[in-house]
């Protein structure tokens, strides 16, 4: 362990000040003038994440959604706030794995669907039976150029 | 009137690797505590087969027996996940204190006309939906009475997780069935005491002789009593410590946008829950600090919390400080008005070794003296020459994590994979 941060100590009565009594020169009342004008940087967690709480990442690995624009090795941006309707791209866990697939309601047949995006794979229905869950929403996915 | 609202996410550090391995629902899971010497968290499912606290190698065959699933804790996991907790609950009120790592009081102020019950609910499934963490909710006048009823929604499977206790039709019911050493702030040497005397329910306790109370346990006690009667003693961020997390965080009384007197209220934070850990005679491995804005305010909103590992167990406080310190730096952004903050103390253990006593009950000037002595000599010396008994002196604290879960959501490389 290194000595040197026992300097910190030296500040201990400083430390000790109740919080209420910090003094903030430059308090909230006078905002600078400067204020109105300060652009940040653009963000993309701004831009890209609307419920920080609840948004969650996984890596895709596969071919089955190549028709939606979602590759092998590919980021999903995944927001469990949001409710799955028909037709969005969703994270299912489905018989003990995790799979990206749209999810396809058919109110007519009283049936669940996940639709993989590639024509080398078959829809697969949702049966009661199964062990089944939507995980989150995908609302963005990462592709590296 | 005012209320409390305890929120205790159920199995907390299990519901945590379930969140992101559902093949773990229904099934036996525990988790280890440091070096994964203990049973720390148990599923529902496995706490009839391992006790609390169990040495886990003793029951191996159990274990295999049972294909119990075990964990290393990921406490960099378990503190985001309590941070997104605490994230979704301060939707519902300004005023929110988290206690520990799992629980965390709302103030819920009277004049909102609701049903507090369906508000209640409302909480419960917007945690679960947004995080996968299930919770439970236990409302009541004061914080003691809220505990209460948090642990009777826990253990009452007709209240589905939510209980209301405030003037119901069966509070004397709900009180006998609560165990004096189950209420909060008495600890098992009062409770001893109290059933020495045949004060052995919580109904009992709200119904003692106040004066006795006080003669035989103090002042604190009293206000115990009085909180079950439904007049609130202990207000929000007034805390009676859990033992196995210590948090210190509070609102602040203006907002804070400067880094530099965010740093003031982190390292005093940060300062208080060390010394409330040598109090307990314990040392730390993990530290997460977190920061947030007004949430019921227009203004631009942040929050965000972020956790590490110290290189070896401390309670040692210039290094609690330094790397409090050193997390606030990695998630400050400036251009915000913080209205909160916050230190929390993870991953407890005994300090077994008695030389670290040296640092505890000590007065300051007499802390700082020894603190330059210790410089001092080191400067001379050659660093190293003395140090923090804590810190150890064979390292044989290259801990076992044998078992432990990807840190889903703080490492790129461990977040899960779908296909």
């Amino acid at each position: 362990m290194k000595v040197t941060e026992i300097g910190i100590f030296a500040s201990d009565k400083h430390l000790e000040l109740p919080l209420t009594s910090i003094k903030i020169p430059c308090g909230t009342g006078f905002p600078s003038p400067a204020d109105d004008y300060i652009e940040e940087r653009l963000d993309l967690n701004k831009l890209l994440i609307e419920h920080p709480a609840a948004t969650f990442y996984a890596r895709v690995e596969g071919d089955s959604m190549i028709d939606a624009g979602i590759y092998h090795d590919d980021i999903l941006i995944i927001d469990k706030a949001k409710e799955a309707k028909h037709q969005n791209v969703v994270v299912a866990w489905i018989n003990g794995e995790f799979t990206v697939k749209t999810y396809y309601i058919d109110p007519r047949l009283g049936k669940l669907f996940l639709v993989p995006r590639n024509d080398k794979y078959p829809p697969q229905e949702v049966t009661p039976e199964m062990d089944f869950t939507i995980w989150g929403v995908v609302t963005y996915n990462i592709h590296k150029l | 009137m005012n209320k409390f609202a305890l929120v205790d996410c159920n199995n907390f550090y299990v519901s945590c690797e379930r969140a992101f391995n559902p093949s773990l629902n229904d099934k036996p899971v525990i988790v280890l505590s440091n070096n994964d010497g203990c049973a720390i968290a148990r599923s529902e499912e496995a706490k009839r087969y391992i006790g609390m606290g169990a040495p886990i190698f003793k029951h191996m065959d159990i274990v295999k027996e049972q294909n119990i699933h075990l964990f290393s804790s990921n406490y960099t996991l378990y503190a985001d996940m309590s941070h997104r907790v605490n994230e979704v609950l301060s939707q519902f009120s300004p005023n929110i204190e988290p206690y520990s790592i799992d629980e965390s009081f709302l103030y819920l102020s009277s004049n909102r006309n609701i049903d507090l019950n369906q508000y209640g609910i409302e909480m419960r499934n917007k945690v679960l939906k947004w995080t996968g963490i299930p919770t439970s909710v236990g409302i009541g006048p004061t914080k003691t009475l809220a505990k209460i009823a948090n642990k009777l929604a826990k253990k009452n499977k007709m209240c589905q997780g939510v209980l209301d206790i405030t003037n119901h039709a069966r509070m004397n019911d709900f009180l006998a069935s609560v165990e004096v050493d189950d209420v909060w702030g008495v600890g098992w040497k009062y409770a001893k005491l109290l059933k020495r005397n045949g004060i052995n329910t919580a109904l009992d306790l709200r119904d003692a002789n106040e004066s006795w109370i006080k003669k035989k346990m103090t002042v604190q006690g009293l206000r115990t009593v009085l909180e079950l009667k439904g007049t609130p003693c202990i207000e929000l961020e007034e805390t009676v410590q859990d033992k196995k997390q210590i948090v210190n965080s509070r609102s602040f009384g203006m907002d804070i946008d400067k880094y530099e007197d965010l740093s003031e209220a982190i390292a005093s934070y940060a300062c208080r829950a060390a010394e409330k850990l040598r109090e307990q005679d314990s040392i730390c491995s993990h530290i997460s600090v977190w920061i947030k804005t007004n949430g019921f305010k227009d203004d631009p909103q942040y929050s965000k919390s972020i956790s590490c590992r110290f290189p070896e167990p401390t309670s040692y406080t210039p290094l609690i400080i330094k790397y409090s310190l050193h997390l606030l730096k990695k998630i400050y952004k400036s251009g915000y008005k913080y209205k909160k903050a916050g230190v929390m103390l993870m991953d407890l253990v005994p300090a077994e070794n008695t030389q670290f006593n040296l640092f505890i009950k000590i007065n300051h000037s007499r802390n700082k003296k020894l603190m330059e002595a210790f410089d001092k000599i080191n400067n001379s010396w050659g660093s190293q020459t003395i140090r923090c008994a804590a810190s150890g002196f064979a390292r044989p604290w290259t801990m076992k994590r044998n078992r432990i879960s990807p840190m889903y959501t703080t490492d790129w490389n461990d977040i899960i994979r779908v296909n």
